[in-house]
Order: C-alpha cells, then structure tokens, then sequence
C-alpha cells in the first residue's frame, strides 16, 4: 500500500528532513508516526500526498512509485487520499456542508447523490445535523471531525493526517484517535503522525518512530510476531527517543484501545 | 461524467461565481463602473463618428460639378452639351444655367446690382451643373467625370466641390483610426483592471484554493469560477457601457436635431443599435474572461499547499 524506500528529503534551505527513511504500510492497517517535532513525520505525509517529491529514494503508493506521476497528475492521484491537517484547513465562511461536499463535487459526484453522502459521513465522525453551521460555530472538539469527514466522504483507499489532535484535551483527542481506528478497521489505510505518544500507547496498533529523519524503532516486528526486545534494541542507544521508544515498546503488545 | 452532468456542473460554477460577486456588491460595482467607463467613450465616439458618416453621406450635391462654357460659344451649345452630358451612364441629371439668368440671379442675390449695372457686358459664362449618379457620385467617379467634361470642346473651367468633402472624409477618417487607438488602449485597460481584481480575488481565496487543490482539484476547476468572475465582470460593465452611451445620445440628440434644422436637414442623432449593443456585451466579456486569464494562469498555479 505505502512503501518508503530509502527516502532522502532535502529542503531548499539545507535542512535535511529525511535521512533514509524505509517502512511500510499494509492495506488497511492503521501506523502511527511518532517522534519529536522536526523528526520528519509530516515529511513523509507529504511525500505520500505529492505536496513535496523525496530528493532520493522510492516512495510507492498504492502500487504506484510516485516519481512517475506528473504535476498534471496530481490532482487525480490526490483524489484517492484523504487528508486532515493539524490546523484542519477549514474555511470559515463556509458551512460545514460545503467542505465535505467539496471532494464530491471535485469528483463529479450528481448532486442528488452528494447530499447523501455528505449526510453519511457526518454521521460517521458524529456530526449529523450541523451541516449549516460555519466552523467558529463549531466546538473545539467537533472543528477536526469536519476536516475528517471531508477526508473520507469520497472513500479514499488511504487516509493520512498531521497532528490530527494537536489542540484538543486528552478526550477528545482519544475520540477523534477512534476514529481513524474505526476507519481502518473497515479497510481504509490510516497513517496518523503525531507526537503524543501517550495517546497511541492506549492503542493496538503500527508504530513508526522517528527521529532526526530516520526510523528508529518500528513496531512492525511486533505485528510480525517478533519479540519485544527486539524492537526495544533498536531504540536504545539513541538517547534522543529513548524513553518514548521504551514506552512504546513496552506497551504495544497488549494496549487495547479504551 | 456524461454531457448534461457536465453542463450541469459549468451552470452551477457559472451561477456560483455570481453569487459570490453579489456577496460583494460595492467592490465588484466599482470594478463594473470601470470597465462600463472605459468601453462608454470609445463607444460614444464611435457614435459621433457614425452619425458623422452619415450627416457627411447626405451631401451628394457637393458632388456636382460646376461646368463653365467657353464665352465665346453660346446657350445654345451649352444646350447641346447639356444634351449629350445626360445622355452618359455616370450622369444624373444636368441644368443649364444660362449667363443671362446667371447675372440676374445674382445681381438679386448680392446686393452688387448697382455696381454690376458698371459692366458693360456679362462676365459670366453660361454653366452647367452636373450632377452625377448615386454610383458615380465617389470621389474617384466623379474624378472621371471631371476629366471627361474638361476635354469636351467649348468647356473653359470644370469645378469640382469636391475638396472639402475629401477633406472631411479624411478627417473622419483620422477620427475613426483614433477611436479604434483609443478602443485598443482602454480595452487593454479593462483586461489589466479584471486581472487585478482577480488576482486580489484569488489572494483572498488563497486558503480555499489551497484546500481545493489538497483535496484533488484540478487547475481547471480551481480556476472556473475566476473565469467566470470575469465574465460577469465584463457583462456588467458592458452593460453599464450600453447604458452611459443610450443615455449620452438621448442627451444630445434634442440640441443635435435643433442645430441640424438650423442647418435646413432634418438630421437625427443615431443611437446604439440593438446588434451593436450585443456586440458591446460579446466585446466586454471577452476582454474580461482574457483578463481574469491572465490572473488565474499565474497566480492560482502560484498558489501550492505546504
């Protein structure tokens, strides 16, 4: 679904943001990225959505390397993927309606179908009936779910977000984690990057830790069958993600989503 | 997508862009205030110039030719002449002024009579005034005609009014290239107001554009709605245009018609006609839609999610 592959990132003004960065993503699994702010987690969504292209190395997605996708492309190849960005990118003249609606629109969908659907995937992040109401009109906890049923309402194959609970209170962060825990249980690709890693310990899910642009622990082993302590060796040593990598380690076996 | 869904959607993006102008309605007025100013004075030129064409169009008699008789041939052979002049294709009609009433009419007519009772003879040759066809009445025809009469014997002097009338048709036609100079400037002024105001447009919208292309909006679609801004822009306008010239002319053509009449013709100042009304509109929209082009080519490409 998503392979990295020796993925180099190097911005114009030097900073070197990816360092060789290889995992992968299965269909339908849910992978946290975490790591400190810097450490490259929004690089890689963004190589995923085409908004940068990596310096050196593959990225494929969807069985598809990238690289070979031109800037006409773009667009097309956007409309398999959902995204929600930490500062949601919602407009504030806008109802609610229209920024789900918008994906539909882009698509073609008939309008009498639209409506529908936009119906529907309010209903999934538990908006239903505010489809009137502008985003300041919205609860801080309510604001993020409308970038999230935006994202989904064309049913994407892959969803990725940024920080999607940057703002919110451990609560609502947890609610708006479900979610995108629900989403990947019915089959959609979900690649959350965040830096709370309290949050995600809580669930049973992929976890991609990063620092200074490169994958240092990778909890793929657990999901294989690997032990533990393997996926721990790995993290120490590196006394910048040491006790965050512990912590993941510790728990990711047997954290249940609560 | 099939065809209807298509239109369907071009409809949609075309009444949205309009609604969305109405959200604005001072701006987008002083944008359409613009472009109405611009085109109304090459337009209102153009109508001078056209009822010009025509008041200058109704002057066939400065056409005629003014034949002067050798004075040594008499009335008679100024007959004949007449005679054979008429008998030409490019000829219309001819009158015979004979020297005799050509001295009487104008000693009634210049208050000179006491001192022409001086002269002892007629100074004044018999004449013919030859009037040309309609088709020959062209400068040119009538170039031919002259040629030909001045070769016929007996025929002194062949004058021919015409000097003038080249002159005023040359002015007009100065007239006519600065209005089309003026046109070409000011449009090129209504495409430069539309892409500012769509650029602005577009920069105010710079977060709705980034979210519609993070979600998979094509170029085209992102930029639709600025083209059509654009045409209702230049629709606007056009229609402001129409409407300062209609008024313009209404205007002037009570003092118009009273000068004319003063002038014996019963002259009347021309409007716009309806076709050039639509025209108007076409023209206005089409700068428009250029305008905002040119806006929407670079800056909505300019404008990437990071």
């Amino acid at each position: 679904m998503i392979r990295f592959d020796q993925v180099h990132k190097r911005y114009p003004n030097g900073r070197e943001a990816l360092a060789g960065v290889s995992f992968a993503v299965q269909s339908g699994e849910l992978a946290f990225l975490t790591g400190h702010s810097g450490a490259g987690k929004s690089s890689i969504l963004k190589l995923i959505a085409l908004i940068e292209r990596p310096t050196r190395g593959q990225v494929i997605v969807n069985d598809r390397n990238i690289a070979s996708i031109k800037a006409r492309g773009i667009a097309q190849f956007r409309r398999q993927i959902g995204m929600v960005f930490q500062d949601h990118k919602l407009l504030h003249d806008r109802p609610v309606m229209d920024h789900v609606a918008l994906p539909l629109i882009i698509a073609g969908v008939p309008r009498r179908d639209i409506d529908k659907r936009v119906r529907a995937a309010l209903d999934q992040v538990g908006l239903l009936g505010k489809e009137k109401l502008r985003p300041l009109e919205l609860s801080t906890g309510e604001q993020p779910r409308v970038g999230i049923a935006r994202a989904v309402v064309a049913r994407p194959s892959l969803l990725i977000a940024d920080e999607p609970t940057g703002n919110l209170d451990p609560d609502l962060a947890r609610e708006v984690m479900l979610l995108f825990k629900r989403f990947s249980e019915v089959g959609v690709t979900v690649v959350v990057a965040t830096h709370d890693v309290h949050l995600i310990e809580r669930f049973d899910a992929r976890r991609v830790l990063l620092s200074e642009g490169r994958v240092i622990l990778d909890s793929h082993a657990i999901v294989e069958g690997r032990s533990v302590a393997e996926g721990r060796s790995v993290a120490e040593g590196r006394s910048v993600a040491e006790g965050r990598a512990d912590a993941g380690g510790r728990d990711g076996g047997d954290a249940k989503p609560s | 997508m099939n065809i209807g869904a298509y239109f369907a959607r071009h409809a949609q993006v075309l009444v949205g862009s309009l609604g969305r102008i109405a959200q604005q309605p001072l701006a987008a007025m002083m944008t359409m205030a613009v472009i109405g100013v611009a085109l109304a004075l090459p337009l209102l030129l153009n109508v001078f110039l056209q009822n010009a064409r025509i008041a200058s169009g109704n002057l066939t008699t400065a056409f005629d030719l003014s034949v002067y008789m050798d004075k040594r041939a008499d009335t008679a052979r100024a007959q004949a002449l007449a005679k054979q002049l008429r008998l030409r294709g490019d000829v219309a009609s001819v009158r015979v002024i004979p020297a005799d009433q050509a001295l009487a009419e104008f000693r009634s007519g210049s208050g000179f009579g006491k001192a022409l009772d001086a002269l002892k003879d007629n100074p004044l040759p018999d004449t013919l005034v030859v009037t040309p066809t309609l088709d020959a009445g062209t400068p040119q025809g009538t170039e031919t005609l002259k040629a030909a009469i001045a070769a016929m014997p007996d025929v002194q002097i062949v004058q021919l009014d015409t000097e003038w009338v080249k002159r005023l048709q040359a002015i007009l036609e100065v007239v006519r290239h600065g209005v089309l100079l003026t046109a070409a400037l000011l449009g090129a002024g209504v495409i430069l107001v539309v892409s500012n105001t769509i650029r602005l447009d577009i920069l105010n919208r710079r977060a709705e554009i980034e979210v519609m292309k993070l979600v998979g909006a094509s170029d085209g679609f992102t930029r639709r709605p600025f083209l059509y801004a654009g045409i209702w822009y230049g629709l606007g306008g056009g229609l402001l245009a129409v409407v300062l010239v209609t008024a313009g002319t209404l205007f002037l053509s009570e003092p118009v018609a009273h000068l004319a009449l003063l002038y014996g013709s019963d002259f009347r100042l021309e409007g716009l006609e309806f076709v050039t009304m639509l025209e108007v509109l076409g023209a206005a929209a089409a700068l428009a839609w250029a305008g905002s082009w040119l806006a929407v080519r670079r800056h909505i490409r300019a404008i990437e999610p990071a």
